[in-house]
């Protein structure tokens, strides 16, 4: 009979195996974008708003409602306002050639 | 939809948020990244939705609520303001974190939870409830409402020891006990210790602590993963939390000081002794007397300080280095990491005034290039062109790399006074031979430079 690897241990090779690839993506990004690079890997911690979405279905009483009603709209003001205000940003680096008449 | 598939496209959603950082690594690709990472998100959330059973005026309310706020504050924010609006999603990310935990164990009524479950519960609600209380603290500090200066008592550091030990016994606590009161206590006293924690840190040093609490709110994410057993979060959060740490060591090598100094030193803001004029003469210059220097020059840099932003004179930078431009004469900006109140702040504010990006050096960049440079244009910037970092081993900011202007032919500061920067000490750069100093405010200065450079 085979053993099962439990969820937790899947979930800590996970984490660490992600963690890694952080590592190694963030290293390579120069300091011009650090700071499209925060508010867009902030964006991304809004991925938060998975659990928020399950929450909204527990069910368990006006507490548990309240929880989780502050829980969406708190995630989403991160995500779409993170990944809003990151795109607002990058679209003014201008490209090196010389164009002058393009905005 | 079976738990595998949906698995499987969780998956698909972390390899696009993992798509989408690999090309944030450039800029030519870095806005199709974006796009691609938002792509990841919204496919998580409808994977989450697809036979969900929620409560959709909940969901429906929160998420209308949600967008609007978020995508209001991302269109109106001035570039200025964008670290105070990245530590407010900052906090806004962790509490959503937390409170997903809290809504899973309220959800308990009566049930154990087994360890792994009860532990990143714990964890995720103590992480974002000091990630959440730790940004609005640094959102207050940077947009002004509250003083920027470290706030300071005595026995500061015990009081915030002894907090941090209350918070680990009641967060063991509230393990082993399982009771609401204990668990409501981790989450209280998790929101104080991110304000305690925070207000002793200067405005100067907040780079150092929005890219930390970016660090938090990923790991508050990944821990909320485990809660719920979701790769999704898991991924994401270690992304978000490896992201934030390299950016939080990169800005403390780029002070020359440790994360134990910047959160506990109180550093900055205090009128030190040595802030007197020490140096003696300095050799003072006039916007048209400048504009001379630079119109015969062949390469100029422009070190542009957060003083540059404050003073919204990123647009007439850009105006006067077009003149230059025209003439011929090579222009290139060198910023500091630590230039600004987030890491690339001063990056994102010359990209705003249409400065293109491959005229934006980094440290080592600009220093390659200093020693080439006739003249170089201080604007707003203090301590980080300050030759005390290297030369002076009794200065309290020995050893910090600096942007080595001193290598140029001519240095032109501009500035108010002769006041010292954040670090509280006296600039020699100021008192050298081939400095000049032109005694103005920066945006001012400009404008009557930008005229001048007219009749040149």
């Amino acid at each position: 009979m085979t053993e099962v690897l439990s969820p937790v241990v899947i979930g800590i090779v996970v984490f660490v195996l992600a963690a890694f690839i952080g590592f190694e993506l963030i290293t390579k990004v120069p300091p011009t974008l650090h700071t499209p690079l925060m508010s867009g890997s902030n964006a991304i911690s809004g991925i938060t708003v998975v659990g928020a979405i399950i929450a909204t279905g527990a069910g368990s009483g006006t507490l548990g409602d309240a929880l989780a009603f502050v829980a969406v709209v708190t995630a989403t003001i991160n995500v779409v306002g993170g990944f809003l205000v990151t795109d607002r940003m990058l679209g003014m680096f201008r490209k090196p050639k010389r164009s002058e008449d393009t905005k | 939809m079976s738990i595998d598939t949906r698995a499987l496209l969780y998956l698909i959603a972390a390899v696009a948020f993992i798509i989408g950082l690999k090309r944030l690594g450039s800029p030519r690709t870095a806005r199709s990244g974006n796009t691609v990472a938002a792509t990841g998100m919204l496919m998580a959330m409808i994977v989450t939705l697809v036979d969900a059973e929620v409560s959709w005026v909940i969901l429906g309310s929160g998420l209308a609520v949600g967008a609007l706020l978020g995508g209001f504050a991302a269109l109106r924010v001035q570039m200025t303001a964008m670290p105070q609006l990245v530590a407010a999603f900052n906090g806004f990310g962790g509490i959503a974190s937390a409170l997903v935990a809290g809504a899973e164990f309220v959800s308990a009524d009566g049930f154990e939870f087994p360890a792994e479950t009860m532990i990143p519960i714990i964890l995720s609600v103590l992480i974002g409830s000091v990630t959440f209380t730790g940004s609005f603290v640094a959102y207050a500090k940077l947009q002004g409402l509250i003083g920027g200066s470290p706030l300071t008592y005595p026995g500061q550091k015990i009081v915030n020891a002894l907090l941090g030990i209350g918070l680990v016994a009641a967060a063991v606590l509230a393990h082993i006990n399982q009771d609401s009161l204990t668990f409501w206590i981790v989450g209280g006293l998790a929101l104080v210790l991110g304000v305690l924690a925070v207000i002793p840190i200067g405005g100067a040093d907040m780079p150092v602590v929005i890219a930390l609490l970016n660090s938090l709110s990923g790991m508050a994410a990944a821990a909320t993963g485990f809660v719920i057993s979701n790769s999704a979060l898991i991924i994401g959060g270690a992304l978000v939390g490896a992201s934030g740490l390299i950016l939080t060591k990169l800005m403390t090598e780029a002070m020359n000081r440790t994360l134990g100094n910047v959160l506990f030193g109180a550093f900055g803001g205090t009128t030190g002794a040595a802030a007197a004029g020490t140096g003696g003469d300095v050799t003072t210059t006039t916007p048209a007397d400048l504009a001379i220097a630079l119109a015969y020059a062949n390469q100029v840099v422009f070190v542009p300080g957060y003083g540059l932003a404050v003073a919204q004179a990123q647009h007439v930078t850009r105006e006067v280095a077009s003149a230059l431009e025209e003439r011929g004469v090579k222009v290139a900006y060198g910023i500091h990491p630590v230039a600004g109140r987030m890491p690339g702040h001063m990056n994102v504010l010359l990209a705003e005034a249409d400065v293109p990006y491959d005229q934006l050096l980094d440290l080592d960049q600009t220093n390659n290039l200093l020693s080439r440079t006739d003249v170089v244009l201080v604007l707003g910037a203090n301590d980080v062109v300050n030759p005390s970092a290297r030369d002076d081993a009794g200065s309290s900011i020995y050893g910090m790399p600096i942007l080595e202007v001193d290598h140029a032919a001519t240095v032109v500061v501009v500035k108010r006074s002769l006041s010292p920067g954040f670090a509280g000490i006296d600039n020699p750069l100021f008192y050298r031979d081939g400095t000049r100093m032109l005694f103005s405010d920066a945006k001012l200065a400009l404008t009557e430079l930008a005229a001048a450079l007219e009749d040149v």
